[in-house]
């Protein structure tokens, strides 16, 4: 856990750089792709003619430019929400979706479907947030007695913690006959992303700005909690502000794109094979690949079964489970 | 005699043992020293057959460990290792009795509960033997698996950093057992240690290791020697005699 | 670290007067001697023995409408699977603890569910629901059987028996294996109208009630294979308690025994899924009461009264629902809630050990 890269040698940083440059291209031109790919004709010439069918201008700034935004944001916001949580954790394999904290948060978004159905997205997505801040202390209580050397058995309780939570939410959904629409809303997808639909994700973003302002701290805190507090680090308030950052970034992106497994671990771990542990450089990494590798399978999504959308999750789900096994079983990885 | 030939264990692209030829079994108390990493512990897994090494082999009694059925051995050669963590709640007599384990198979005999009660008398234990593990202090813990592994009834005990977390009182307590052991009831004994003072207060001979190799095997005042020492530790070690004991120092 | 308290009563027998029991030669005064005597594992799991019979007693012969002799059959087709669901889930749990030396892990969570559910809704999503609910279901038991024992044996020979051996390693890479399956199986559900994604749910909830006959006859002889094959490595499994290189210093071959213990294991897991369909929790809460009634590390005891109190919760739960609620369907579903709920009690209290 600790930063393996000190002050690197040239050819490594030219190489850092490279990398750099090339996730940022990346970026741009998934980005530019997202907006333009859908069943209606949004093309950069249909735009330019703008007078003869604003309709595609139209589709554009109601549709594709949020649907874009919102799988920016959350494609950045659960990078670093992964991020903060294995900091806190110092375990390389946790974030929300292997800790309990989706499946406690989806709890509470059920909960108010049942209890109160009227309640404004916002307001749901607040009580979500309640509950994964809940979520997260239960994990953090829980994995209070596992040794820090056994890196496996973290994230095994987590998700067994997760399960219990989840079938609990399964049952709920089932006796109140709500099991499809739970199954609709809590899959990831971006398919009902548009304008007025998307906005409480911009909270996630702010937590972003958060979690790179108190970016040291949450570097010492994964020093240890001893190490930490020989600095002079206010443990508790740190570990708050972590456990505020992810019950957010989770409840908001819940609310508004479902449930994204995998991508806040396996985007910081790419991360850090390419750049080390120190988190204040990590965060922008971590944002920028996030984004990437959601905007990659957003895109992805949308084109394999054209005009049909297969969702999100499915995709993400598949290669990211794919990339945490090789996280797993690679050689030099210290999971055994 | 435990013999090892040759043998060699590598991480990856590290080598942690490197062609090592020892033999144990004509001293009483063995004491294998050197620094973090030097293999020494890797040298009790493989020797106890928790690691197979990738070259050469070893020998208990002449039985190749690779081969040999686990049951034989585990009636020749008893391995100690460092922190036993146990998740099941034992009391010290549930934990001596395991030490019985390869010769009933689970099922005590008589002859196995007289092993028990020896062994239990052995180390003072039968005030404890009704308390939990966890009940128990550090020295008295350590004692306890010690009483295991003597019930164990083996020629050969190989115990690794058993002095770990013990106070001066208890850490010399356990040596005086190991050294009676040896000279009471005919053990062959090798014990990792970090405090050289120790080992050569107590053991009849002293193996040093660093980087995986064997670099020094010998009589205690062979080894307690500032080159050796020095050349071991790279650290500038001085070695005095007092009150006709040798004692190394470490300089500055 | 340790938990603090976990059988409270036990602490607070005297040490010697504990230490004369071990001997047997001194007696214990007369006014302890009951209160010896519930302490000792044996007597506290022939009262859970009696507990059982009773138990099923009083369902089999009480509140019968009609015929004594039909209500018996029928009833005793329920109580029968019930023995063979708290068998299987009982006693693969428990072992699964000792082998994996954590106690709030389950064998059902690495997978198993998983592969069912996404039999299930292949079968749905290509056949229909008709062609599943009609199908025969010695082949679909068979089929979930063989799907399951499969994968887990190809996981276990995989990242146990090479040269990497990791049992959590192993646990975790079956999980996530289960996360891709279940996305898989999501994204089917999803294309189901509603109907047929009824047919699917339905089927991912336990059911206990009328169980067919020849399948119980099946699933029940593989299970108590499994108990005759675990019959004779009871001691062995009370050294792996003490962990693998004290378990291997004592003469335990580790490795073949592991894998011996985890075939059991998984052919238990995938009969008793494949009969009445997922059950993940149940055995963490059979288990976990078992350790703290016996007080014991002893498998000779731990085992039994797993299954002796799975018997007490399954029978007793559906007395109380038939008899005082008056609806008995939901067993196994309420079952699994209070489990999911007795295990959030259980980490916050103790710890993952």
């Amino acid at each position: 856990m600790t930063a393996v890269t000190n002050h690197a040698p040239t050819p490594a940083r030219t190489s850092r750089t490279g990398v750099g440059v090339v996730v940022g291209i990346a970026l741009l031109v998934l980005t530019v792709t997202s907006v333009f790919i859908g069943v209606s004709d949004v093309t950069p010439a249909s735009l330019v003619r703008a007078d003869a069918d604003s309709h595609a201008a139209f589709l554009l700034l109601v549709s594709r430019i949020p649907r874009t935004v919102a799988v920016l944001l959350v494609g950045a916001s659960l990078g670093i929400a992964g991020l903060i949580m294995q900091m806190m954790v110092r375990n390389r394999f946790v974030e929300p979706s292997t800790t309990g904290v989706t499946e406690f948060a989806t709890l509470g978004m059920l909960g108010c479907i049942v209890l109160a159905p009227a309640l404004p997205v916002v307001g749901k997505a607040a009580v979500a947030a309640v509950f994964g801040l809940a979520g997260t202390w239960v994990f953090l209580q829980v994995i209070k007695a596992v040794p820090v050397r056994q890196l496996v058995l973290v994230p095994l309780v987590g998700i067994m913690l997760g399960g219990v939570v989840g079938a609990f939410t399964t049952f709920i959904a089932y006796r109140m006959d709500l099991l499809q629409s739970l199954g609709q809303w809590s899959q990831g997808s971006f398919a009902s992303v548009m304008a007025g639909r998307y906005e409480l994700l911009w909270l996630a973003g702010a937590m972003v700005i958060v979690a790179w302002v108190a970016a040291d701290r949450f570097s010492v805190i994964g020093l240890g909690e001893d190490f930490a507090t020989n600095l002079g680090l206010n443990c508790r308030r740190v570990m708050a502000i972590g456990m505020v950052i992810i019950a957010v970034i989770t409840a908001t992106v819940l609310a508004t794109a479902g449930i994204v497994p995998f991508l806040g671990l396996v985007v910081p771990n790419v991360v850090s094979l390419i750049i080390g542990d120190n988190v204040r450089r990590a965060i922008p990494w971590v944002a920028g690949l996030g984004a990437v590798f959601i905007l990659a399978c957003d895109i992805l999504a949308r084109v394999v079964r054209f005009p049909y959308e297969i969702p999100l999750s499915v995709i993400v789900g598949i290669v990211g489970a794919g990339i945490f096994l090789w996280l797993l079983l690679r050689k030099g990885s210290r999971a055994h | 005699m435990i013999v090892l030939d040759g043998a060699t264990k590598r991480y990856g692209s590290t080598t942690v043992l490197d062609q090592v030829s020892l033999s144990f079994g004509e001293e009483g108390v063995t004491a294998l020293i050197g620094p973090n990493g030097a293999g020494k512990s890797t040298l009790f897994s493989v020797i106890g057959r928790l690691l197979q090494p990738e070259e050469g082999r070893v020998l208990v009694d002449d039985l190749d460990v690779a081969t040999a059925p686990s049951r034989t051995l585990a009636t020749r050669l008893a391995v100690l290792r460092q922190d036993n963590h146990i998740a099941a709640r034992l009391t010290v007599a549930d934990l001596v009795e395991f030490g019985r384990f390869p010769h009933s198979r689970g099922r005590m005999t008589t002859e196995d509960r007289e092993h028990v009660e020896q062994a239990l008398d052995y180390l003072d234990l039968q005030p404890y033997r009704a308390r939990y593990l966890d009940q128990l202090s550090g020295g008295q813990r350590q004692r306890a698996f010690v009483a295991m592994v003597l019930a164990q009834d083996t020629r050969y005990v190989l115990l690794d950093e058993p002095l770990n977390n013990l106070d001066l009182r208890h850490a010399v307590e356990i040596m005086r057992l190991l050294r009676r052991m040896a000279d009471e009831l005919g053990k062959r004994i090798v014990v990792v240690l970090h405090d050289i003072n120790v080992a050569a207060r107590y053991c009849d001979r002293i193996v040093a290791m660093r980087d995986g190799r064997v670099v020094c095997d010998g009589p205690a005042a062979e080894v307690m020697d500032p080159e050796v020492l020095e050349s071991v530790y790279d650290l500038p070690v001085d070695v005095r005699e007092i009150d006709g004991r040798l004692v190394a120092l470490t300089a500055g | 670290m340790r938990a603090r308290d976990r059988t409270q009563p036990l602490v607070s027998v005297p040490p010697d007067a504990a230490h004369s029991t071990q001997n047997g030669t001194e007696l214990a005064p007369e006014p302890h001697g009951l209160r010896r005597l519930w302490h000792s594992p044996g007597a506290r799991l022939t009262v859970l023995g009696c507990a059982v019979v009773i138990l099923v007693a009083c369902y089999l012969l009480t509140d019968v409408p009609g015929s004594l002799a039909f209500a018996v059959t029928i009833r005793g087709m329920t109580v029968l699977a019930m023995l063979v669901v708290s068998t299987a889930v009982g006693i693969s749990t428990v072992v699964f603890h000792t082998i994996t030396a954590n106690r709030i892990l389950t064998p059902s969570i690495m997978g198993f569910d998983a592969f069912y559910g996404l039999v299930a809704t292949a079968m749905v999503f290509f056949g229909g629901s008709a062609a599943f609910l009609n199908a025969d279901t010695l082949t679909l038991w068979f089929v979930q059987l063989v799907v399951m024992v499969a994968f887990s044996v190809l996981l276990f020979t995989w990242l146990f028996g090479g040269k990497r051996r990791s049992l959590h390693l192993m646990l975790l890479v079956g999980i996530v294996l289960g996360t891709f399956l279940r996305a898989l199986a999501e994204w089917m559900q999803r294309m189901l109208d509603p109907l047929d994604f009824q047919v699917v749910t339905d089927a991912m909830f336990a059911s206990l009630s009328r169980p067919d006959e020849t399948l119980l006859m099946l699933t029940g002889g593989l299970v108590v294979a499994g108990v005759v094959a675990l019959i004779p490595l009871l001691r062995i499994l009370d050294v792996l308690t003490l962990g693998e290189s004290m378990a291997v210093g004592l003469g335990v071959d580790h490795r073949r025994v592991v894998m011996g213990l985890f075939a059991i294991v998984s052919v238990m897991v995938a009969a008793s899924t494949s009969m009445v369909g997922p059950i993940l929790f149940f055995g963490l809460i059979v288990s976990n009461l078992a350790y703290s009634y016996v007080g014991s590390f002893r498998h000779r005891f731990t085992l039994p009264a797993a299954v002796g109190l799975g018997m007490v919760c399954l029978v007793g739960g559906q007395l109380v629902l038939e008899r005082v609620f008056g609806f008995g369907g939901a067993l196994a579903m309420i079952i699994e809630f209070t489990g999911g709920l007795f295990f959030l009690y259980l980490v916050l209290r103790k710890g993952a050990r």
